[in-house]
Parts: C-alpha cells; sequence; structure tokens
C-alpha cells in the first residue's frame, strides 16, 4: 500500500472541493483576484445613478490608458473617478490593510481572538479623532483634516504606550502584552466617553468616526493612505516565515532560528502602522480584520505566507462589497454591514473551532 | 544517511539566576554520535543545562562549543540548523495539520521571500517516514493520541536537520508503549549518526535505552558513565533521597 492510499484510507472526510483549494491556494488567490476585479466594477458602477459593467469597465480602461473610445456622457466619468472610484479603492485598501494586520496580530498573539484594534489602537485612534472634532481650528495637511491625522496618530500612541508600559523590549510574554492592552485600552475609552460627553452638537461626528464610513473618502487621503498599508502588507509578508515560527511559542521559536524579541517588535510596529492606516481613513471598521483571517485559515490552514496575501485579497473585496451594501442601504454606516455579516460568520467559528488545545 | 552528529564541550559551565547558583562548573563532553541522557531530581538544572546548550540563555560563567566553536559566536539562525530540539509539548493557537507542523521545522532553512523549496518538501517527507508517521500526514493534530503528537513533534526536530536532537521529557504524559516507541526512535536516530541528549525522568527506561547517563544534582554533575554506574544504590540513596528498591531494575 503506497502512503497516499494510507493518507486516504486514514482521512476519509478530507475530499472536495475545499481539500483541493488547500492543496492549491493558488487556485484561491487567482479566485479571490477576479471577486476583487468584480467587486471593483460593481462597486464603481453601482449606486443612485447606474453605469453599466462595460461602461464603467470602458472608463476604468481609458483612465488607465488603455485607449477605450469615448462613448459615456461626461458626468458618467465624473462619477466614476472623482467619486466612487476613490471610495472603492479606499475601501480595497482598508479591507486589506485590516485583514493583514489581523492575521499578524492573532499570530503574534497566539490568540484566535485577536483582531487589529486589540491593543487600544482602536481606542487611541478613536480619542484621537474626538480631538479632532472638538478642537475648533480647522487644520489640513496634505488635503487630510486634523480628524484623520489625530486618529493616526492615536492608534500609534496607544500601541506605543502599551508596548513600552508591558515593557515589550524586555523578557515580558505576549500575555502581559495583550492584559496592559485591556487596560491602557479601556483608560483611552474613558477619555473618549469623556470628549463625547462634552461635545454637545459635534456628538454625531465623533459617533460617526466609532461607527467607520467610507463616505468621506478622496483622492488625497487614500493616496497618502494607500503607500502606509502596501509597503506595510509586504514587509509583513516578507515576514511570514517568523509570524509561522511564533506560533509555536517562544521557547521553539527561538529554537527554529527566529529572533522572538526582534522579530515580534518589528511585526507588531508593522501592523500598527498599516492598522493606523487604516482607521485614519475609514473611522472604527470591525469584524473584517478579525472574520477574513479566519475563513481564510479555515480554508487553507495556518501557514502565514499563504494566509496573508488570500486575507489581503478577500478583504479588500470584502469590504469594497460591504461598502457597496450600505451605499444601496441609503449610507447606513459599513461598520454595521460588516458586522452583521461577521458576527453570525463568528459565532459559527467559534462553535466549531475551541480556542486553542494542547499537542 | 552518512551526516554524522554534532560533538559538544561543555567547560567550566556555571548559570546563575540572581543569588541561586543554578549551575556549577560543569564540565561535559559528548562525542559525535552519541546518546546520552541527563538525569536527576527536580531542580538539578538538567533543563537550565539544555537552555544554555541550545543558546536560549547565556551562561554566567564558562561555555559552550559546537564542533569546537564557540556558542555565543554562532548566531541564532545556524545554531537552528545544527540543533533540533523537541519541545515537550507545545499549545497551538489554530487548528494544525501534522505535515503542517512538520513543515515549521523547516523554517531556519526556507528562503524568507520564497517559502518551502522542493528540497524543504523532501525533508519533511523524509522526516515523516523515518518517524514512522506518514498515514498521518492529513490528520488535525488535535485527533491525534499524546504519543502520537510526541512522534510529530519528534519529526518536526528530524525535519530541521540539526546533527543533534535535544529532548526535555519527551516521555512525560505517555503510556508505557508510547514511551518505549519514542525511545527506539531515539536509537534509530543515533543509528542514523546524529547526537541525542535528552532529559528523562523513568531511570529504568534511561538505563535501557542510553549507553551513557549524566547524573545532575544541586546544578552539579556528580556523576558520569555507564547505567550500572552512574546509577549505583549508594547514589540513589544519597541523590534521589529514596529507597534504592524503588527503582527495581537497578537494585
Amino acid at each position: 500500500m503506497t502512503t497516499t492510499d494510507l493518507a486516504r484510507q486514514h482521512a476519509p472526510v478530507r475530499r472536495g472541493s475545499l481539500e483541493a483549494l488547500r492543496r492549491r491556494p493558488v487556485v484561491l488567490g487567482l479566485a479571490g483576484l477576479l471577486v476583487l476585479a468584480v467587486a471593483i466594477v460593481a462597486g464603481v458602477g453601482l449606486g443612485t445613478v447606474h453605469i453599466s459593467p462595460s461602461e464603467t469597465i470602458a472608463i476604468l480602461a481609458h483612465r488607465l490608458g488603455w485607449g477605450a473610445e469615448e462613448t459615456w456622457a461626461q458626468s458618467s466619468e465624473t462619477i466614476v473617478v472623482t467619486l466612487r472610484l476613490p471610495r472603492v479603492l479606499t475601501a480595497l485598501i482598508v479591507g486589506l490593510g485590516l485583514s493583514v494586520a489581523g492575521v499578524t496580530f492573532q499570530g503574534l498573539l497566539r490568540n484566535p481572538l485577536a483582531d487589529p484594534y486589540i491593543l487600544g489602537t482602536a481606542s487611541g485612534a478613536a480619542l484621537g479623532a474626538a480631538i479632532g472634532v472638538l478642537i475648533p481650528i480647522q487644520i489640513a495637511w496634505l488635503g487630510l483634516g486634523l480628524v484623520n491625522i489625530l486618529a493616526f496618530v492615536g492608534a500609534l500612541a496607544a500601541i506605543a504606550l502599551v508596548y513600552r508600559v508591558a515593557g515589550g523590549g524586555g523578557r515580558s510574554t505576549m500575555t502581559s502584552i495583550l492584559l496592559t492592552g485591556y487596560a491602557v485600552g479601556s483608560m483611552l475609552a474613558a477619555g473618549l466617553s469623556l470628549a463625547m460627553y462634552l461635545s454637545g452638537s459635534q456628538l454625531r461626528q465623533i459617533f460617526n468616526y466609532l461607527l467607520g464610513s467610507l463616505a468621506g473618502s478622496d483622492w488625497q487621503s487614500l493616496l497618502i493612505g494607500l503607500p502606509i498599508v502596501i509597503t506595510g502588507t509586504v514587509l509583513i509578508l516578507a515576514r511570514a516565515r517568523s509570524l509561522n515560527g511564533l506560533l509555536l511559542g517562544d521557547d521553539t521559536a527561538l529554537h527554529l532560528g527566529v529572533d522572538v524579541r526582534r522579530e515580534r517588535a518589528i511585526l507588531l510596529g508593522l501592523a500598527s502602522l498599516v492598522t493606523a492606516a487604516a482607521v485614519s481613513l475609514a473611522g472604527l471598521i470591525g469584524f473584517v480584520g478579525l472574520v477574513v483571517p479566519h475563513v481564510i485559515r479555515l480554508i487553507v490552514g495556518p501557514n502565514a505566507r499563504v494566509v496573508l496575501p488570500l486575507s489581503a485579497i478577500f478583504g479588500g473585496a470584502f469590504l469594497i462589497i460591504a461598502d457597496l451594501g450600505a451605499r444601496m442601504a441609503g449610507e447606513l454606516p459599513v461598520g454595521i454591514i460588516t458586522a452583521v455579516i461577521g458576527a453570525p460568520i463568528f459565532v459559527m467559528l467559534l462553535r466549531r473551532y475551541r480556542t486553542g488545545y494542547q499537542l | 544517511m552518512s551526516e554524522r552528529g554534532l560533538r559538544i564541550d561543555i567547560e567550566g559551565l556555571g548559570l546563575r539566576y540572581g543569588q541561586t547558583d543554578v549551575l556549577r562548573d560543569i564540565d561535559l563532553h559528548i562525542g559525535a554520535g552519541e546518546r546520552l541522557c541527563l538525569v536527576g531530581p527536580n531542580g538539578a538544572g538538567k533543563s537550565s543545562l539544555l537552555r544554555c546548550l541550545t543558546g536560549l540563555v547565556d551562561p554566567t560563567s564558562g561555555g559552550v562549543a559546537l564542533d569546537g566553536k564557540a556558542l555565543d559566536a554562532v548566531e541564532r539562525s545556524a545554531i537552528a540548523r545544527s540543533i533540533s530540539v523537541v519541545p515537550s509539548g507545545v499549545d497551538l493557537p489554530f487548528s494544525m495539520r501534522v505535515e503542517e507542523v512538520v513543515q515549521l521545522g523547516r523554517i531556519p532553512h526556507e528562503n524568507p521571500f520564497t517559502g518551502a523549496t522542493d528540497e524543504d518538501h523532501r525533508a519533511v517527507a523524509a522526516a515523516l517516514a523515518r518517524v514512522g508517521i506518514e498515514e498521518l500526514r492529513g490528520r488535525d493534530v488535535r485527533e491525534l493520541s499524546m504519543g502520537e503528537r510526541q512522534l510529530v513533534l519528534v519529526a518536526m526536530a528530524v525535519a530541521q536537520g540539526g546533527r543533534l536532537i535535544v529532548l526535555d521529557e519527551p516521555t512525560v504524559h505517555l503510556d508505557l508503549r508510547h514511551q518505549v516507541e519514542v525511545l527506539s526512535m531515539l536509537t534509530r536516530l543515533t543509528d542514523d549518526g546524529l547526537t541525542v541528549l535528552a532529559v528523562l525522568h523513568d531511570l529504568p527506561l534511561a538505563a535501557h535505552f542510553f549507553p551513557r547517563l549524566v547524573l545532575l544534582d544541586g546544578g552539579r554533575l556528580v556523576a558520569d558513565g555507564a547505567p550500572a554506574e552512574v546509577l549505583s544504590p549508594a547514589r540513589i540513596r544519597d541523590v534521589y533521597r529514596v529507597d534504592p528498591r524503588f527503582v527495581p531494575a537497578l537494585a
């Protein structure tokens, strides 16, 4: 009997299309790119003014410099290029960034319940945004509003504080970082509550930020956020090996040649940077960074080298579609849509997979 | 396999945590291809010695040399290619299959950008075959028995390709049959030419499976040699403070 026969005999439930995808994740990646392309075209074409898929593709191709005779109304092109395209691409970048950061935090903390916001970035960003709303002067820098800038700074400041307080450079464990993250997050949340209490008529603006929305997307902020998210993602991807090693815990990772302290600091920094860029573009959008990595891992297994790029592709597509849903439902905050889709999926996963076990 | 095991020279090794001397003046030379077992009561310093030897902690005095080269001059990734450590257990945060766990042993060899190569896949297949768990490759590790899981971790260490295999209590939680299975596996690894260093609590099994035992007590090396020599009734009484009749194979 050959090994394959034995493997079949011992694993009778491992056949079917999901198993085929697990063996060939590239196929899933190509399928993901196709879904992403369809999502982009649908996201740009659908709305109060419908633009047909062929026209949408023609306008996009034209903009990319691929010929195409101009047969469409100028108004269609304006809608596509100045309104919808930046919004769809922002959704792509935010969904991609949150998913990649989610994979990284879950791996680093060795905790399947981790998400990009777990170490206080959410509260830090929210407090920063609230302060931005409350400051009565209007400052704009490179086309970014004060709210975006302070949200970005707040997210990074929160994680830096957590890392310092937990003594992340020393012998501290990820558990102590996790607990410190919770403490710092609670403190910042108290600050946020105070800001909201004092905000009066500006409460709604803060509230909108907390719910997460892509309605305010424009080219300028996208062009600042995009390089941060993409660079961070590429650098995380280049460290997939370390992320895999850290799955086994600190000592075993060290025995596998992973410089645990350094790699952890670098990965934590990169994932935080990506998260900060995402929240400053779109506010606090939940569940994307939690659920997308889990679903991908469920299909292809936990190898970060495979999970990271697939989460990036599907995370981007998922948020474009969720945002399209939000727009079709009359500009609901997209965070509501992602939670409505994400929470049931997450509960289902929790029921199927208990959170960790001994080997 | 023609590869030779790693030679280890430990000289004057001391380790101090705060005010406590965990290891004192250890001299130990392990030849290439030897199979050696560290024994001794809890707190004797066995695990600390392994940690010094694998570069996890820096000794306070003295040093370790691998094939004549000082350990502190060797990079961590290079140590990882020379020494495979079998963890006594691992907490996995996510569901993983046997071959995925064994694949993690290839981390020190993988190219950070391209990932696993054909050579890595061959090493994983060879390790699964050497440990005799090919048929488990597609199974989820949590479906396995404790004994099978331990073999998976041994396979991971074999895939790692170290010329020294280090095991800290590899048979803890295992029933007798699986203990024997894991320990027989270790003799096969020395047959392959690898150096094997283990920590065991079960003295009769240690005496049976290892030609050379090293007994530690209170951070000192108190005996080194053939099992019958090292585990004399007098020493069992002195070091373990039990009646030697509790170790029937030696009495």
